[in-house]
């Protein structure tokens, strides 16, 4: 097989064509028995529960059939049977590096179902956004370490994980758990900001840029991760939309598709940010553009907490969620001295929120990519369906594609470019 | 171009196999009234009206209604950022419909859930296997028949052959009047 990166090829383009044809050529020449192997679903590379039958033929893979469901637990059964408010704990559970970006999809979700999503307070919004971007920010920081630790830079994984501490520390002060945050409420949060959280948000804005530094010091120009990366799992612009990719691995192959801009929610058309985009599709370019986007969540973070309304210590006391008792509980002392209040808290809990019938669609831009709820609803507090378009599942649907021609130990390079997690992929 | 003014060019490309679009909370949704036509019209939504890609697919289950069963794609244009919803029924003596996996590659394992969850078969699929469920599982998990707390089967030393703990337990709220009730009961013993 030709080393696939020392082509004459100039531009990026006409690489990465070289490498599909010279990929395509090599699957011709197979000539030999093959062997079938299994690899996973407990495999240190596969992150979690994933299994793929591996056909190869020497050490090039001729067939790869992915075997999903080790980690089903039945989420969208799950969700027919309680009331909205009930099924944000199992939102935590879905993509569980980034708890609190499911939690603002799955809330803004049944939010835009009421047709409440666009009055929700200011300061509840930033705060969302904040919550997102330190998702993002945690997920990507060990999609990262991992990715750079299957291809032998085991440093990395450390430093990245030093800085994730540093997030599970904010979510812990912020939500009362580390991982676990249900955090949203439908129609606001479950929680202000506590005292000294901003100040310490900041800061950690600070310490992680130079992470990120680190980090791309030790990878972005490392031969051996080069080797390992250039050219290895191409995905060309138009695979990529074919087999619904979203997130960076779509971005990854130059498709400049955002969530947060092509259907933007919450306070993101306000906030300025790139959108990173690669050129060749590979594993390496995903790892470009997930690095990038750390860096954008920075960005987004500071100015959220710039123009937060009320401020750190919200000295105005702007509202965090809807003033709606029919939607929100009531605060504590209201619910013990009011009728009213005792009465909304009541059906609230019992019931649940009144959503109307009919159906939506609501997509976020999650770290692992569009994180999508189609909700179908009868009217009342539960849903009559609730599907779940975990980004992860459908970035894994190319495997079979991808693998095939390539390299043995190329697999765990191209796992941890993909970076998927199964919770939400088993759903 | 707006989602409704797309809605209106399929329209008008298929005549009466086309609903008039349904508005709810800025999205577009269309029924396609005969099952077996679907492939036909996302072809044709993808090929001329742009929609490259398939963002997602849904199956709902109306029990005791006919048709029984609901499947909804989520067809979206990348250039113009626009999203259209599909919807077609199926009915549960025929409960198949011809595959859109050959439209788009994303549909291969979109429709294969659908398959293991709810039982719709498509035809004309590559490889309409299990996927979430394992080969051999013996029912549809989100059927509304098939009680929230699972089913013993037949299979033996299969994990799961007896119902999960879930009975009256805190994990099963139901909520509104009597008719959510008998829509979902808390619990139901199966073969009851």
């Amino acid at each position: 097989m030709a080393t696939t990166h020392e082509f004459e090829a100039k531009d990026t383009v006409a690489r990465a064509a070289v490498v599909s044809r010279a990929a395509a050529q090599d699957q011709d020449q197979l000539q030999g028995e093959t062997m079938v192997l299994n690899m996973g679903p407990s495999h240190p590379s596969t992150h979690g529960v994933l299994r793929i039958l591996l056909e190869l033929d020497g050490e090039i893979i001729t067939k790869a059939v992915p075997d999903l469901g080790y980690l089903h637990r039945g989420d969208e059964k799950i969700a027919e049977n309680m009331t909205y408010t009930q099924f944000i704990p199992y939102t935590d559970r879905l993509d569980y590096l980034a708890p609190l970006a499911n939690n603002v999809a799955y809330s803004l979700a049944v939010e835009k179902l009421m047709g409440i999503d666009g009055a929700l307070p200011p300061r509840c919004q930033y705060i969302r956004v904040i919550c997102c971007e330190l998702a993002r920010i945690s997920a990507h920081l060990l999609g990262l370490g991992a990715f750079a630790m299957d291809v032998g830079a085991l440093t990395v994984f450390l430093h990245t994980f030093t800085e994730r501490e540093k997030v599970y520390n904010l979510a812990e002060s912020l939500t009362g758990a580390r991982f676990t945050t249900s955090y949203t409420r439908i129609g606001g949060l479950s929680r202000d900001l506590p005292s000294g959280w901003v100040a310490a948000c900041r800061r950690f804005c600070d310490e992680v840029v130079v992470n990120f530094d680190e980090s791309e010091k030790l990878l972005t120009r490392n031969k051996i991760f080069l080797d390992r990366t250039r050219d290895v799992g191409v995905i060309s612009a138009a695979m990529a939309i074919d087999y619904g990719l979203t997130g960076p691995n779509l971005r990854g192959s130059g498709v400049d598709y955002d969530v947060r801009r092509a259907r933007p929610y919450l306070v993101y058309p306000e906030l300025e940010f790139d959108v990173a985009v690669g050129s060749v599709g590979d594993s390496h370019d995903r790892y470009l553009v997930r690095m990038e986007e750390m860096r954008q969540s920075v960005r987004i973070i500071r100015q959220c907490l710039d123009r937060l309304p009320g401020g750190a210590d919200n000295a105005t006391r702007e509202p965090i969620n809807i003033p709606d008792g029919k939607t929100v509980l009531p605060s504590k002392d209201k619910v013990l001295t009011s009728m009213e209040e005792l009465i909304h808290q009541f059906i609230l809990v019992t019931q649940g929120v009144n959503a109307p019938p009919g159906e939506v669609y609501f997509g976020a831009e999650n770290p692992k990519g569009e994180l999508g709820f189609y909700i179908h609803s009868k009217g009342g507090g539960t849903p009559n369906r609730l599907k779940i378009r975990g980004p992860s599942f459908v970035n894994l649907s190319i495997l079979p594609a991808l693998l095939p021609g390539h390299m043995m130990s190329d697999v765990v390079a191209i796992l941890g470019s993909i970076d998927f997690v199964m919770g939400e992929a088993d759903r | 171009m707006a989602a409704i003014e797309k809605a209106l060019l399929l329209s008008k490309q298929f005549g009466a196999l086309i609903s008039d679009p349904v508005e709810f909370r800025g999205e577009t949704t269309l029924r396609v009234l005969e099952a077996e036509r679907i492939s036909e019209v996302c072809a044709y939504a993808k090929e001329t009206l742009g929609f490259n890609m398939l963002l997602d697919m849904c199956s709902l289950d109306h029990l005791g209604e006919d048709p029984r069963w609901t499947v909804v794609y989520e067809l979206y244009h990348m250039a113009e950022r626009t999203h259209l919803r599909l919807k077609t029924d199926v009915t549960s003596e025929k409960g198949e419909l011809p595959t859109v996996s050959s439209v788009w590659r994303t549909a291969d394992w979109l429709e294969r859930e659908v398959f293991d969850m709810m039982g719709i078969r498509f035809r004309g699929h590559p490889d309409l296997r299990r996927i979430l469920m394992w080969d051999g599982y013996p029912y549809h998990p989100l059927r509304k028949d098939f009680p929230l707390a699972g089913k013993p089967t037949e299979l033996p030393e299969v994990a799961f052959t007896k119902p999960a703990p879930l009975e009256g337990g805190p994990f099963v709220t139901v909520a509104g009047g009597k008719d959510t009730l008998a829509r979902e009961p808390r619990v139901r013993v199966p073969e009851s």
